[in-house]
């Protein structure tokens, strides 16, 4: 990863989200509005976090350390969302952080009391990284209402791992940092879901994408780009200009 | 390796068919719904009470009645059980009145102006704002703040949500407008929540036009001692309903003027937001009482006489210094009297709301005040006598309702307007917002006034 970091300019990206230490491996933490995200930022971090300003904006953003299994891990909270459809601020900068600043995982935590919203968000992490481990907190709320999540039925739907976590209690962050480590030395299998579209939607997503192919480096995940230029969202636009302006 | 003109090239690229966004955002949605049918089984989903009681509560057939008889119930509890205390306070300060000017005038041998202005004008506000106030305060508070404790209120936002949204706004407005009914300039602050410019700035502008803390107590008090009584049997149930009516009239004025503004000078599409209904709560008794009784009823009260002291005082003055043969009162409220009859209301009233700027909660005690100083100084003692007196001024049924609407859709107090100005940052706003809410006001009372008249 050091390598490519250092090659790609993806570094200078991430300074423009005040991450300047390049030496941690870069996680992101994204999930809708309470979920317990900040619990289990805060879980991990512990006292070792710092927040600030997102670039520009006066949303919060708060980064925290960690060490696990000799790795040094930077963690960066990003507000709590709904989708990934720059609709608000909020949604822009998650968007623009996973899409962009190239964490070297995503955490997606879901509320296990109310999973399809939370899938939803899910979906379109999906659609942007592959390295995604999702994360059902709230399980022991689940059970108290009667709710059963067949945790292998949605690994293999979503194709990526699936922890399910009290995050409250700490309970199951063991096993979430474990497949950090294992996502991070390329030890899992990933075969994470892409939804298909219509025929003509594809089409178009195709035509745009080889478009794309001249302008922009394979450090862009082409096809959800187009698949965001159809859905004629400008917002993508200006970020694209914000980051290759400064290279 | 990319520059300025590859960029233009993807604007170039952007697609702009229709509907295609939406088949996207339906295909996630599909997908998450499979999934969730697939991976998720809920055995105790049909006998969890909470999403039961969520269902009809935010149901399209029962949401907005549900809403209009917990409201309706509560302002009838507050109605019912106001009247006794109101009477005996009443009761009880005229009589402490009594011995006070009997202090003032055998024993201290005090000169008429000093005892006019402390006891005609100080005293007699005061007395004023704690028996016609603090009744209705002490048993609407706590059984509003129940109905917070419960987590009723999102509901209600959730119920409100698609006609904000027809009105080109957005559902988080209910809630700021929620906020509003505890004060307005609470309300203003809270809608920092909405994200988008536009319709912060409709929120903000609107948010007036809900009662608050300090209008509530007018409203209730006006619809007890004025139409209540129109009816020897059913008048709290008379009272109850014209005071809801006015709340009614006060969320189809928000909407309204929402819808006016989203399409005039504030356009744009309702942004997307997601409510989340929060859990029910078991009320903790104890601590609502505390809450609702010190928070709410005693800083109301307690900004009341704050600001009624002085203004009593000032009114007393104003009724008893006379420029040639008539008193500046007199003169003032002659002055506003053909305007005030317009909107069917007279002059004493129109003072009554200017004077009351700086706090909404010292209007009706202003206006008694104002009529019991103009002319001779008759014992009023209980609340019967005060329709007495607001008859005997000429008081009709369109004054008292078309008070209790001025009262709801008129400028914003004071500390509101303040709070305007923080929050836009900007002065041209606030005086919009007053302008708007004043011609609104206007507007209506002349209206409903202009009705009652061709009817009657």
């Amino acid at each position: 990863m050091g390598l490519t970091n250092q090659s790609s300019g993806i570094s200078l990206i991430r300074k423009k989200f005040n991450i300047e230490d390049n030496n941690k491996i870069v996680l992101a933490l994204a999930g809708n509005p309470n979920t317990g995200k900040s619990t289990l930022f805060n879980h991990l971090t512990g006292l070792n976090q710092h927040t600030g300003n997102w670039p520009g904006k006066t949303v919060d953003n708060a980064q925290g350390f960690f060490t696990h299994n000799d790795k040094e891990y930077l963690i960066v909270d990003l507000p709590g969302i709904y989708s990934l459809l720059a609709k608000s601020k909020d949604e822009e900068l998650a968007r623009d952080f996973i899409c962009f600043g190239s964490p070297e995982v995503t955490i997606v935590i879901t509320d296990a009391t109310c999973l399809e919203r939370n899938l939803n968000l899910a979906i379109q992490v999906l659609e942007i990284t592959n390295k995604v481990i999702i994360c059902l907190n709230l399980m022991d709320e689940a059970e108290r209402k009667g709710i059963k999540i067949d945790i292998k039925k949605l690994e293999k739907n979503l194709g990526v791992p699936v922890i399910p976590i009290i995050a409250r209690e700490g309970i199951g962050v063991n096993k979430l940092l474990n497949a950090i480590n294992d996502m991070v030395e390329e030890k899992i299998k990933l075969n994470p879901l892409r939804l298909k579209y219509d025929e003509f939607i594809e089409k178009t997503i195709k035509n745009i994408e080889k478009k794309l192919d001249n302008i922009l480096d394979e450090n862009f995940n082409k096809r959800w780009i187009a698949l965001r230029l159809i859905d004629s969202d400008k917002s993508i636009l200006k970020s694209i200009n914000t980051i290759l302006s400064n290279e | 390796m990319e520059n300025k003109d590859s960029l233009s090239n993807i604007e170039n690229l952007i697609y702009n068919g229709k509907d295609i966004g939406d088949g996207i955002v339906s295909s996630i949605y599909e997908r998450a719904e499979k999934i969730y049918k697939e991976v998720v089984t809920n055995d105790t989903n049909n006998n969890n009470i909470e999403s039961k009681l969520d269902n009809i509560l935010t149901s399209k057939l029962f949401g907005y009645p549900i809403m209009i008889l917990l409201l309706g119930i509560i302002f009838f509890i507050t109605i019912q059980g106001a009247n006794i205390p109101s009477e005996i306070l009443s009761n009880l300060f005229f009589k402490i009145e009594d011995k006070l000017t009997y202090l003032f005038l055998n024993i201290f041998n005090a000169p008429d102006w000093i005892h006019g202005f402390f006891i005609l004008g100080i005293y007699r506000t005061l007395a004023w704002v704690v028996s016609v106030m603090l009744p209705p305060m002490a048993i609407f508070f706590p059984l509003f703040t129940l109905l917070e404790d419960l987590g009723y209120l999102p509901r209600i936002a959730f119920n409100l949500d698609n006609a904000f949204r027809k009105s080109g706004t957005q559902g988080k407005q209910a809630l700021t407008m929620s906020m509003g009914f505890g004060c307005n300039a609470a309300g203003i602050i809270s809608t920092r929540i909405i994200d988008s410019p536009r319709e912060r700035l409709i929120a903000i502008i609107t948010n007036n036009f809900v009662p608050c803390n300090g209008r509530f107590p007018i409203l209730i008090a006006i619809s007890m001692i004025f139409l209540g009584v129109l009816s020897d049997n059913f008048s709290s149930l008379i009272s109850t309903i014209s005071v809801i009516i006015i709340i009614l009239l006060g969320i189809i004025v928000t909407l309204l003027v929402s819808k006016l503004l989203s399409s005039t000078i504030l356009k744009g599409v309702p942004s997307s937001f997601a409510l989340e209904l929060p859990p029910y709560r078991k009320p903790q008794i104890g601590k609502i009482l505390i809450r609702s009784l010190l928070d709410r009823t005693l800083f109301v009260l307690s900004r009341a006489i704050l600001i009624a002291a002085p203004a009593g005082g000032i009114t007393w003055l104003v009724a008893n210094i006379t420029i040639g043969d008539a008193t500046l009162l007199s003169i003032l409220a002659g002055f506003l009297d053909p305007f005030g009859s317009l909107l069917g209301m007279d002059g004493m009233i129109l003072l009554g709301f200017i004077l009351g700027l700086p706090a909404n909660e010292i209007v009706l005690p202003l206006i008694i005040m104002g009529y019991m100083s103009e002319g001779a100084m008759i014992e009023y003692e209980n609340l019967s006598s005060l329709r007495t007196l607001l008859v005997d001024n000429g008081w009709t049924i369109i004054t008292a309702l078309n008070v209790m609407i001025f009262s709801l859709l008129h400028f914003p107090c004071g500390t509101t307007l303040l709070t305007i100005k923080k929050e836009t940052k900007k002065w041209r706003w606030v005086v919009f917002t007053f302008l708007l809410t004043t011609c609104i006001a206007v507007g209506v009372t002349f209206i409903t006034n202009l009705i009652y008249n061709l009817i009657f």
